[in-house]
């Protein structure tokens, strides 16, 4: 058994992130992850903890640009950083067309994986057009989906793929 | 929206009604509740597969600042009861399984104590400073070791390790088999998987001061069987514990049917302390304490003619129950799918249920199929080979034909009924899957690339499903006072889309657009009585219950509407939100408008002559037995025999639930089980050594497919309504997964055919077919 | 699986890096990526007192160095980055090749070819490629900097020849000269999984196509990237014909001893070597032949 050497009463760090577009201060724990930040401190539960291990991609964001598993950063490290989740996916009311792809491929059934896999495909969009079924498994190959078998989000990628270049 | 003709909502491939919330991320999963004050648990669990518990010293936890409290299984006595096994036996040797145990261990991972603190990771440093003295005591960590003659007990002074023998019998198979031209013998296992629904396990509960209810959010399949649970360990009334499966739970696949010490402590822990407690299980967690499924060993020997028909098939069972027996149900599901869809005059299965020191088994999606399609398919092949046969062939010389349903098997389901297939059509399942496949076509390339150098194999497999069980399931409909239909079911979904299918079959029912019918599910406070979803069974049971509440609620709308219209019921139908006399909308009442005369009222008032109060009906659903899917699986690999790797260069699949209800939600069900089955077949394994100790606990070790693993699949139906209830359907969640091991196999053997190489284990993975090469030159060398 | 208690340090200066490394040494870790540092933080199965971050330290660490015939990658430059330099793809295609095989991009955005590299883990992908590409690290404390050749630096499962008051600076690589020709396979149970074994080739060819000087070690078969020099002498004076591709086979085959584990057994991770580094050469061959043709 090991005995923390550390205070309890650590007083923590004082952070600035700028979450879906607005801009948050927020006193964090050292050890805090910037996954349990989301989702217990901004009440951002749309990312989700499947492995916390890095592995299942159910907590994937962006951070920077950059998709990332969130459950292995910490929080303290998003300081003055630009993060997006799911939450700021789509405007008032309407889906996006990626997220409209989904929708329409069935690319969810018990959605607990889909904030992850709309992350990773977000910014890999953004990279560029998916072109084929191939190349839009692989793209998809960091995140799992114990629900559907794939083959809906292998079509939702290649419809959003050619919306979102058209 | 316009109006949707009545009659064409069931059949209708709809978009579902839960993805707007699930895409947005406000999904509404256990953790992601607002629970106000809640503290966070987190268990000890046992680092031993087996030991004596001597003590537990908790005192430098208690004493960690941010612990509100640590109990042990010894603090919480009063609810140390045995969880019963789901499907017990008249001879079962059963071993308590308590929700905490005081004294002893019997598998890694078994709860021993839990801490409750200000935060989970506050509880998790606590979980460090406890002191356990364990006294290790010798574990059984396979159903071989088990068996073996003077090897270890699983539970300390047993006299064996078996749990219950278990035996299904028809015909005389050890007369016929020694009578017969020709037998073949072979051995199978199928290892250990996991369900690994992406969300965890998770529970949390309140207690109610006011109202002394106990309230319990639990991401159980099965809300009413948790209920019914915890009435008998707490001694309370059903009414003062209301539990509820929340509304978005992130897939169950089996283990999360299952009940669980933690669904015990939780709610028993927030009562104690009067403060809402949270139990999220983690991943780490997940992998030593959910029930797990699968680990069998068959040995089976067939018998058969020159023509390859089947005259008797013996098969005994060594199946893996785990530390403790949580039910039988997977074990008798396995003797009861051996014959599958073939005439099989003999039949004896024998099954022995071992206690092992490993986490205990129950249903994972295919329940005890795959195991036994896995041993009778890959025999059917053997046949094949043996009399240099096509496998196609053989199998199609065996299939029940079209005409002879409802067919008796000879032996019993698991539900207690005698194995009777209602419906189907094996044959045409069978020839639709090679037509698509080009099945001659494709065997004269396979040929041809043989003499190229190619390992290419073709790999059938044909598997029946009993499904859509007993008892009952239930609905509720009401008009609510706002003029919406609700739809109340008991049943819990974890994906399956029930907000949209059901209001699917209510909308039929009662000749209403969809857009006036909403569905709530998984809370026991709405509805006294219900099941859970378990064993493909919701449709084939709550379908038929929604429909019927459904009819009788058209029927009362009806009547309602036309003594305040003046007419005969018969003259009412529904444009929109109207019940219009004569389709005239100037004369009509809408919902609200039947609402408010039946349902709220006047206070004090009379209602108008002949208006029942309260637009409400409900229906429980009884099938009279369960009914049987069935399907083709169809897969075309190509091995490379210096590495073992496996390519699926095609995959056919022909599948029968019966009336399809909503095709797109059908085949997400079938592919999605289809992915679970190559997983199973080529992945995944809950390893654990000789010591019962887990060997793979990460994703690191535990392989799950993702999109590169997974092939498109080609996917096609036919219908043969179930004549066991009003839908005619039958379920749909397993199939995809049960025939997919043998399959595989059966294609890798194919490929592997010209070196001889054997396949007896699933999951085949790369290193077991290169062994599985080596093992075959060593047999080919002269001595 | 939250991680223990630690205190978060993000010195910015590497100095101040330094001094945290030399104040509190096997207390400590430092976090660049955290791709593989976070999970054994989650799972608990590493405790630390302190936490380094090394993320904010301002000293030009995130850039890859080039030079006339060597390039650096310092602490902070990403696996993505890297992967997706075209430079990089032109002159260590071996390394862009490797990198699209390690875990997935979402891990590659944050971790670091020097995390990886000072985790040290021998079923990785870098290790084996920075063996054959003869790399020297510079790592650095409060006592000074050291470089350390690839053949030194790693010691056994997760260990490196860096003293716990140690910081991987940077890794330098010597670049190839013109017509050198490399390859990295693995063979992975999963996309993205670590190899059940892996082997990274790189080779000069004459003229006439023999082979003049190559470098060969495996990944996944030993507590360490494992060089393959008995196969690289015996390739030595040879051309790449199919006889010479069988016989390294075999050799490599031999000269590995791997364990087994719930994943392959022993015998299998050794055939497998074999099979690799047949198929590396004969992709080796194939690039000649493209590049000739």
């Amino acid at each position: 058994m090991r005995e923390p050497k550390v205070n309890i009463e650590a007083p923590g760090h004082l952070i600035s992130v700028t979450v879906n577009g607005s801009t948050r201060q927020h006193v964090v724990d050292d050890r805090l992850t910037l996954a349990d930040f989301l989702r217990e401190r901004l009440r951002l539960t749309g990312t989700h903890l499947g492995c916390e291990h890095g592995v299942c991609g159910a907590c994937t964001v962006i951070v920077d640009g950059a998709s990332v598993r969130s459950c292995l950063m910490l929080a303290v490290q998003v300081d003055g950083c630009d993060v997006e989740t799911v939450e700021g996916l789509s405007g008032e009311g309407e889906l996006n067309p990626l997220q409209q792809a989904f929708k329409k491929n069935y690319a969810l059934q018990c959605g607990f994986c889909t904030p992850g896999f709309l992350m990773t495909l977000t910014a890999a969009l953004r990279e560029g057009p998916i072109k084929d079924e191939a190349e839009a498994r692989d793209v998809l190959s960091g995140n799992i989906c114990r629900c559907t078998g794939y083959t809906g989000l292998v079509q939702a990628v290649l419809d959003a793929s050619k919306e979102t270049q058209a | 929206m316009s109006e949707v003709a009545a009659k064409s909502m069931i059949g209708a491939g709809i978009e579902r009604r839960e993805d707007d919330r699930l895409l947005t991320g406000h999904g509404r999963y256990l953790d992601d509740l607002e629970l106000p004050g809640a503290l966070s648990a987190a268990f000890l669990r046992s680092t031993y597969a087996h030991a004596n518990v001597l003590s537990i010293d908790a005192d430098a936890a208690r004493e960690l600042p941010g612990v509100v409290a640590v109990f042990t299984g010894e603090d919480l006595a009063e609810i140390q009861k045995p969880l019963a096994p789901k499907v017990m036996h008249p001879q079962l040797i059963d071993y308590p399984r308590l929700p905490m145990p005081p004294k002893a261990v019997h598998y890694v991972g078994e709860p021993i104590a839990i801490v409750v603190a200000e935060s989970r990771y506050v509880a998790e440093d606590a979980l460090e400073l406890i002191e356990v003295d364990y006294e290790e005591l010798p574990a059984v960590g396979s159903t071989a070791a088990a068996l073996r003659p003077g090897g270890p007990m699983a539970h300390e002074g047993a006299e064996t390790n078996v749990a219950v023998k278990l035996s299904q019998k028809a015909g005389d198979a050890d007369k016929a088999i020694r009578a017969a031209p020709h037998t073949l013998t072979g051995e199978f296992f199928v290892t250990r998987g996991g369900g690994h629904s992406m969300e965890t396990r998770a529970v949390a509960a309140r207690f109610d001061l006011t109202t002394e209810q106990l309230i319990v959010w639990d991401t159980t399949q099965s809300p009413h069987y948790a209920r019914q649970q915890l009435s008998v360990i707490y001694g309370m009334a059903e009414d003062d514990i209301r539990i509820i499966a929340p509304p978005d739970v992130g897939g169950g696949f089996g283990p999360k049917a299952q009940f669980y010490g933690e669904e015990v402590v939780i709610p028993w822990v927030a009562k104690l302390l009067e403060r809402p407690v949270k139990w999220v299980e983690d991943r780490s967690e997940n992998f030593v304490s959910a029930m797990m499924e699968r680990s069998q060993t068959h040995r089976i020997e067939v018998a058969f003619d020159d023509d390859g028909r089947l005259i008797a098939v013996r098969d005994f069972v060594e199946h893996d129950q785990g530390a403790y027996c949580a039910g039988l149900q997977v074990p008798s599901i396995t003797t009861s799918t051996v014959p599958g869809p073939y005439h099989v005059p003999n039949i004896y299965v024998e099954l022995l249920a071992c206690y092992t020191n490993m986490v205990p088994t129950s249903s994972v999606r295919g329940a005890g199929r795959p195991q036994a399609v896995f041993a009778m398919e890959r025999m059917i092949d053997r046949i094949a080979e043996y009399l240099d046969l096509d496998p196609a062939l053989v199998r199609e010389r065996n299939l029940i034909q079209a005409d002879e349903f409802p067919y008796e098997v000879g032996i019993t389901f698991r539900d207690g009924s005698p194995l009777t297939y209602d419906s189907g059509d094996f044959p045409a399942l069978l020839s639709g899957t090679l037509e698509r496949l080009e099945y001659a076509r494709t065997r004269a390339w396979q040929a041809e690339q043989r003499e190229r150098g190619r390992m290419i194999g073709i790999g059938l497999a044909v598997y029946v499903e009993g499904c859509g069980l007993g008892p009952y399931e239930g609905a509720k409909i009401r008009l609510t006072n706002k003029g919406r239909i609700l739809v109340t079911l008991a049943a819990a979904g974890q994906g399956q889309g029930y907000e949209t299918v059901y209001a699917q079959i209510a909308s039929d029912a009662l000749g209403l657009n969809m857009d006036h019918i909403y569905v709530t599910t998984g809370d026991t406070s709405k509805i006294p009585f219900g099941q859970g979803t378990f064993a493909s069974r919701i449709t084939a049971t709550a379908g038929p219950a929604v429909f019927q509440a459904a009819q009788q609620m058209r029927e009362r709308l009806l009547d309602t509407a036309s003594i305040l219209l003046g007419c005969h019921p018969a003259e009412i139908s529904f444009i929109g939100d109207r019940a219009c006399r004569d389709g005239d909308v100037e004369k009509s009442k809408t919902l609200l408008e039947l609402a408010q005369v039946a349902n709220v009222g006047k206070h004090g008032i009379t209602l108008p002559k002949g208006v029942q109060a309260g637009l409400e009906t409900s229906s429980y659903f009884a099938p009279a037995r369960a009914a049987y899917a069935s399907g083709a699986h169809a897969a075309v690999v190509e091995v490379d025999p210096d590495t073992g790797g496996i390519t699926v260069l095609r995959y056919i699949i022909g599948h029968d639930c019966g009336t399809v209800i909503n095709p797109r939600l059908v085949d997400g069900q079938v592919i999605g089980g289809f992915a679970h089955g190559i997983g199973n077949a080529m992945y995944e394994e809950a390893a654990y050594d000789s010591d019962a100790q887990p060997q793979a606990a990460s994703y690191l070790d535990y392989s799950l497919v993702s999109a590169t693993e997974v092939p498109s699949v080609e996917l096609f139906h036919i219908q043969t309504p179930s004549p066991l209830n009003p839908l005619g359907v039958k379920g749909a969640g397993e199939g995809g997964t049960i025939p997919a091991p043998a399959a595989i196999a059966n294609a890798i053997e194919d490929a592997l055919r010209p070196l001889g190489a054997r396949i007896n284990r699933a999951p085949v993975t790369p290193a077991r077919i290169v062994d599985a090469i080596q093992d075959a030159a060593v047999v080919d060398q002269p001595a | 699986m939250k991680p223990g208690k630690f205190v978060y340090h993000a010195p910015r200066e590497l100095d101040e890096a330094l001094a945290m490394l030399h104040e509190y040494g096997d207390e400590a870790k430092v976090l660049a990526g955290g791709q593989s540092l976070m999970p054994m933080l989650n799972f608990r199965l590493a405790q630390i007192d302190h936490l380094i971050d090394i993320n904010r330290i301002e000293a030009e660490l995130t850039e890859i160095n080039w030079a006339a015939d060597t390039v650096a990658i310092p602490a902070l430059v990403r696996q993505r980055h890297v992967e997706r330099s075209a430079q990089v793809a032109e002159r260590l295609p071996i390394l862009t090749e490797a990198l699209g095989q390690v875990a997935h991009p979402q891990i590659r955005n944050r971790g670091t070819i020097c995390g990886s590299l000072a985790h040290a883990d021998p079923a990785a992908e870098l290790p084996s490629v920075m063996s054959v590409l003869d790399a020297t690290f510079t790592v650095a404390s409060a006592r000074g900097t050291r470089t350390i050749p690839v053949a030194d630096f790693f010691q056994f499962h997760l260990t490196t020849a860096m003293e716990p008051d140690e910081l991987l600076l940077r890794v330098r690589i010597n670049l190839p000269g013109p017509g050198t020709l490399s390859v990295f396979r693995e063979f992975a149970t999963r996309r993205g999984d670590f190899a059940l074994a892996g082997v990274a080739a790189q080779c000069q060819l004459d003229t006439a196509g023999m082979v003049t000087a190559c470098r060969i070690a495996a990944a996944g078969v030993s507590s360490t990237p494992q060089r393959l020099e008995q196969v690289e002498d015996m390739l030595i004076g040879q051309r790449l014909a199919d006889d010479v591709l069988r016989d390294a086979e075999s050799l490599a085959r031999d000269a590995v001893d791997p364990t087994g584990d719930i994943h392959a057994s022993a015998a299998y991770r050794k055939r497998l070597t074999g099979v690799l580094l047949r198929r590396a050469l004969a992709d080796v061959r194939t690039q000649r032949e493209v590049s000739h043709a």
